[in-house]
This record gives C-alpha cells, structure tokens and sequence, in this order.
C-alpha cells in the first residue's frame, strides 16, 4: 500500500510543481500577500485631516484649535473661509473632520455664557467618525473644565477642585494598540485556506475533466490511498506556506508569539484538515473545473467574513452568530490570535481545538465516502 | 474587426453560460445570496462590550458609577468579579473585553476632592475595539467628573451652572453612524470585482485546456475579435448583479441612494470593463483554468478587501502600498460607490478615478490582445 501511495505522491507533486507559476503561486504569493496586506490593514485612526473654520479668530479660538491640535488626533490641513468650501473639501473627502467656531466665542467665554463650537464629521466612514466623536468630546469637556476652574478661583480667591475620577487605561496582550498584531496572524490563516482550499478542489475534477481518472481507476490503487495522494500533498504545501507566513510575521513585521509554537503546528494541522475536507468534498460535487472554483469560492468568501477577523462575531444577527460555529477559520482565529497574542494554552483554547479535530474529521470522513460513491 | 464576427463570438460565449445552468446560477445567485447575508451579517459598530468589574468600594458612589457604565448601551455587565484571576481568566478566555476595577475608598477620595483612581483593562488584541471601548470609557468617566463637579459648584455657588464650551457634533453623510452604510456600498464593490475577475478568469483557458481553441483558431476570427466578443455576454452578467445589488441596498437594507442612478451605472460599466479584463488576461497568460482560478483569488478577493479602502483607509497605509492601491479596480469603484450612494457627488468629482479606471480597463485590453497568440505551440 505504501509504494503505491509513494508513486501517486510523487505523481501528485511532479504534477503541481512543474508548472513554474505553480510554485509561484503556492510559495510566493502568500509571503507577498502577508506583506503587502501586513502594511495595509490597519484601523488605527489618528493624524485625522480637519479643516477650520474660524469665524471669531480670537485668542480663545486659536487656543481651542492648539489644544485639538496637541491631542495629535488632528491635523489640520485646511482652513477655510466660508461655509462652501468646507462642503467642498468634506465632499471630496480632502478631509475627515471640520470645526467651525461662531464669531462671538471668546466674547461668550469671557462672560460666562456657553460658547459653542461646531464639529462636523464626514460619517461615511462611521467607524472613524465615532472615533472622531469620542477624541473630540474629551477634548471639549477637558476644557470646559481648565476653563471653570480658572473663572472660579478668579472669582473666590481660593476654590477648592471638586473630586473627580481619574481612569487609568491598560491594555493587556497588545500593549501598543498595534492592529498589525491583530490582523497579522489572523492574515496568515486566510491566505493558508485559501491556498489548499482552492488546491484540493481542483485536484480531483481537473483528472475528471481530462479524463485522466480513468488511467487512474484501471490502476490499482485503492480508493483510500487515492484520497490520501490526493490530500497529503496539499497538506504538506499546506504546512510550508504556514511556516513560511508566519516566518514573515514574526520576523520582519515583529508581531511577537507568546504562546507555544508547537501548539501552534497542532492546531495547523486540525485546521487543514478541514480545509483539505472542504476542498475534498467540493471536488466530488462539481462536474467541471469552473464549479468547483466557483464552489469553493462561494464557501471561502462567507468563511473569512464571518469569522471575526474583520467585523466582530459579536456584532452579526444570532441566526449568523449560529452559523459561523460551522466555520473552521472561527475558531482557528481564536486559536492563532490565542497563541500569538495572548500566550494562552490548550487549557483555554482547548475548545476550539476540540471544534476544528471534529469539524476536520467530520469533513474528510463525509468526503471521503462521498467520493468512493463518484469512483465507482 | 468584424462586428457580427464579435457577435457571433458573443452568441457562442452565451450559450455556453446558459446551457451549464450551475454556473449561469452561480454568476447572478452567488452576488445575491452574498450581498443579502453580509449585509444583515456585517457591522463595525462597537456596542455591548463585554465588562466584568471589580467593585472593591462597594458605596453609593460606585454603584452610581458602575450604574452610568450600564445605562450606556456600549457596555453589557457580564459579571461581578473579586480578584485579579477571575479577571484574568474573563479576559484570556474572551469572555470579557474590559474588565473595570473601582479601588477601595473610591467614594471616599469623592468627597474629600481628591482624584480618584478607577483602573480598566481593557483587551487590546483587537485595538479597533478596544480604542473604540477606552473612548466611551473615557467619555463616561470624565462625564462622571463633570457631574460630580457641578454638583459641588451648585452646593457652594448655590446656583445652576452651564458648561463654558459646548461641542455639537454634526456627522454629515451618514447622520446615525451606521456602518451598514458605507459597508454596503462597498460589499457590492468588492463582490462584483471577485465575480467578474473569476467569471472571465476561466474563458479562455478552458477552450485551450479542452483543446477547442484549434477549432476558433481554424476560423478567421481575429484576436481582439476573439476577445471583446467573449467580453460582452460577462459584462451584460456584471451589469445585471449590479443593478439586482442596488435593487437590493435600496429595498432590502434601506442604504440611502442620494446620488444619480446614471452616474452610478456607468461607474459600473467603466469598472466592469476594468475587472472583466483583469479575469481575461489571467485567462490568456495562464492558459489553464487550475492557474487561472487560482490567480483571480489571489489578486482579486483580498486585495478587494483589504486595499480598496472599503474597510481600511488608504491614506493610513505606507507610501508603496498606496500605489500599489492604483492597480486594484475595487479600489476606484469603493470610492466611486461610497460617494455617490453617501455623498451624491456628481461626475466632476469623480472624474478622476473614472478616467483611471478607464486607462486601467483600456491598458487591460491592450494587453489582452497583445498577449492572445493565434496559433498553437
């Protein structure tokens, strides 16, 4: 049994790698991928582009735009001198926030009456447009209260500062708030599916489609050892471009693993084989090469969205909530972002662990008899 | 060239979509089923954080500060903790976000006008929320302060006080901050850059791979011939997902169509001709539909998402990346879509990414011809 699964592995690799585009399809293009989206996925919001719009150009007013300034939340690029060119520079999205201070704000501070001062925020982005709102509350409440306590100790001599909290912020597992951290690990894991996800779904209908399957059949390799020569491969391309990724994570964007490494390969492993089930199963379902590409994009492109690794489970509809618990790349997140980031163990992720293990085999259990039913 | 070679071509192409029923169903229900999934599915919007928190005052004071913390819907309680594993634990296993622990003689510093300290932690793995998360903290407690103060001012002035500056805040676009919104707008983008690279991405090379490519070979069809005639039934295909799609943002998620209906179809068209080709010179260079799929994944679905500007602003990212951002046509479309669905910006705004996007289209197709070879090697 071996030796024939030996000759269909080799027949298997000297299959994918003779293609040169091939083997840059399966060696470079996830290191490039994690590279270039390693720089780009980042929610970091901060040097935010904010026009004035200064209508009293006082002292107040420019101390107001100096202490937004200050906060380094807020850049501002433009200052604009009517009301027009500010829903020009919103609207060509040349910048994301704009102040606008009335005429008569330093003469409404200076006799206590409430001077206001309008923001406008471009809400398109409503997630950056929150963070706009949250930075710029603060800011306004912390002067709103330098500027009360100036005017009651002018007034009384002495004023004693009423009590106030003070919050004290720490952010455990990624000190710095760094999204590349986040996102990192999380990227390693879609590139990786989707390479042995498309892999394996083509394998078995392209020998179907050429009509080599036939040769195959009259050979007398066994079914088993068919879909073994079928799957190891992928898993072994698998297992490399994990290596190779997470290679490039660590070492040349610095995002550090806390947890244990070899756990990290156990997990892989659970992983893959439910990625290799569902490329597996997709092959037996599809007749051509072009559905089972389809196919398998139609599974990978709710697998990645619903996995929280951009918009958070927490957020999605129960109904939703309940079906991403079918989705092996949920729970492989956690598990990466687990090991990376937070160094726990399998006393904490053993779980999702358990989840992948039975989804895996569940997977390649169901293709697999699906697939003696089509050889026969 | 010949226009009823094109169409003859046109006609061929068309009846292979229609008679493989599967693949004719995945081209128009796939874009449907996945728009009306992630529509409902997807929000960035940061609310009920998972809080558990360490009252070690246990006063009035706290509890009325522990009862702001709940009454804003961004934080849901989870759980009373009494020691630093219990939070440990809430927060290695996810069960918790932000944990908030309230030391003793909280209430006690309070009142004797000192500061008092109120520590949280806060899960930073995820810094999209968790800033989000410290901002409303922050917010709440310096609120907090403010009530405590007024308060005070009020018992010793004996009078109503008002803040000395009031912030009003105006989100223009997008007036409830509904990520919905602007996800929408991009969904359709991205989705319809994947469908129409992968739609093209096999045409050419099945015909190579399944060696019909002699036969059109031994017609007098020429190349560009050849190749706008296998473009035309894709881009009735994309042209149809899109208006199903804005059929189903307008009706279905109620996302507001503020600007022109025109502009925007042909926004879609000028971006069409753009992704179709980038699936078709995958096709022509790839000459096999392993290769060829495995490609339009590649360069398509993640860099839709990821560099488009959809989810993660562009002007954040280092310089090379930004240009890289120029050869990825969801990229033009997301700015496109966003700002006519969002901002009702008319066609001298957008110019400029149309013109792009049309050089980009136009260079694709250059290429296309230049790159189909008649002959067999």
């Amino acid at each position: 049994m071996f030796e024939r699964l030996y000759h269909m592995l080799v027949k298997e690799f000297l299959q994918i790698f003779r293609d040169p585009k091939m083997r840059g399809i399966i060696f470079i293009m996830p290191v490039l991928q994690v590279l270039v989206f390693g720089y780009a996925v980042t929610l970091d919001v901060a040097h935010i582009r904010t026009a004035i719009y200064d209508l009293d150009n006082s002292v107040a007013s420019r101390e107001l735009v100096a202490r937004f300034e200050r906060s380094g939340y807020f850049d501002v690029t433009h200052r604009v001198r009517n009301i027009d060119e500010l829903k020009h520079l919103l609207d060509r999205s040349a910048v994301a926030a704009a102040f606008q201070i009335n005429r008569g704000f330093a003469d409404d501070l200076r006799a206590g009456r409430i001077a206001q001062v309008q923001l406008i925020v471009d809400g398109a982005d409503s997630n950056t447009a929150g963070v706009v709102l949250n930075y710029s509350g603060k800011i306004a409440m912390q002067l709103s209260r330098d500027v009360r306590i100036n005017r009651f100790t002018r007034m009384k001599g002495t004023f004693r500062t009423p009590g106030r909290l003070t919050l004290e912020t720490r952010t455990w597992f990624n000190e710095n708030l760094e999204s590349r951290n986040f996102y990192v690990p999380g990227v390693i894991a879609i590139v990786v599916m989707l390479i042995t996800l498309m892999l394996t779904s083509m394998a078995v209908v392209r020998e179907k489609e050429i009509g080599t399957i036939e040769q195959i059949m009259v050979t007398p390799i066994t079914p088993a050892e068919f879909i073994l020569g079928k799957t190891l491969p992928f898993a072994l391309i698998g297992f490399a471009d994990v290596v190779l990724v997470t290679v490039v994570g660590v070492f040349w964007f610095e995002v550090p693993i806390q947890g244990s490494l070899p756990l990290l390969f156990g997990a892989t492993a659970l992983y893959l084989m439910t990625t290799l089930g569902v490329g597996l199963l997709i092959s037996t379902v599809s007749r051509t090469q072009q559905q089972a590409m389809m196919s398998a994009f139609f599974f990978y492109f709710p697998a990645v969205l619903l996995s929280g690794f951009m918009f958070p489970i927490a957020n999605m509809p129960e109904v939703v909530q309940g079906l991403t618990y079918l989705n092996p790349l949920r729970y492989f997140l956690v598990v990466v972002r687990g090991i990376f980031l937070k160094g726990v163990g399998p006393e904490i992720l053993w779980p999702e662990m358990l989840a992948l293990a039975a989804l895996g085999l569940f997977m390649l259990w169901f293709a697999a008899r699906r697939f003696q039913k089509t050889l026969v | 060239m010949k226009l009823f070679r094109i169409w003859a071509i046109s006609r061929k192409e068309f009846i292979h979509i229609l008679r493989d029923p599967r693949s004719m169903g995945m081209a128009v229900a796939i874009p449907m089923l996945l728009l009306l999934l992630f529509g409902y599915a997807l929000s960035l919007d940061v609310d009920n954080v998972p809080t558990v928190i360490w009252d070690q005052d246990q006063s009035q004071d706290s509890r009325e500060f522990i009862s702001k913390l709940q009454g804003s819907r961004y934080f849901s309680l989870r759980n009373y903790v009494t020691s630093y594993p219990e939070i440990e634990q809430a927060l290695d296993s996810g069960s918790a976000l932000v944990a908030i622990v309230i030391p003793e003689r909280f209430a006690g510093r309070i009142d004797s006008g000192r500061s008092a300290p109120v520590q949280a932690i806060v899960d930073g793995s995820d810094p999209n929320t968790a800033t989000i998360a410290m901002g409303y903290l922050d917010v709440i407690t310096f609120g907090y302060s403010r009530e405590v103060a007024l308060r005070e001012i009020r018992r010793t002035m004996g009078q109503k006080v008002y803040p000395p500056v009031d912030l009003r805040t105006r989100a223009w676009f997008n007036a409830d901050l509904k990520s919905r919104n602007y996800i929408i707008p991009g969904l359709i983008a991205v989705i319809m850059m994947v469908i129409a690279a992968l739609l093209t991405s096999l045409t050419v090379a099945r015909e190579w791979e399944q060696g019909t490519m002699e036969q059109l070979i031994a017609t007098p069809v020429k190349g560009p011939e050849l190749i706008l005639g296998k473009l035309m039934p894709y881009f009735a295909i994309g042209l149809l997902d899109v208006a199903l799609a804005v059929l189903m943002g307008e009706y279905m998620f109620g996302v507001p169509l503020r600007g022109s209906v025109a502009l925007l179809f042909g926004m879609a068209a000028i971006f069409l001709v753009g992704a179709l080709s980038l699936g078709m010179v995958i096709s022509i260079m790839t000459k096999s539909q392993l290769l060829a799929s495995q490609l339009a994944m590649v360069l398509t679905f993640l860099p839709s998402f990821l560099l488009s500007g959809f989810m993660y602003a562009i002007e954040n990212m280092p310089f090379g990346v930004q240009l890289l951002t120029y050869l990825v046509p969801a990229r033009y479309f997301v700015t496109m879509l966003k700002g006519v669905y969002l901002k009702d910006v008319g066609l001298a705004l957008l110019a400029f990414e149309a013109a792009l996007l049309l050089l980009f289209g136009l260079a694709l197709m250059l290429l296309c011809s230049l790159g189909f070879k008649k002959r067999l090697e």
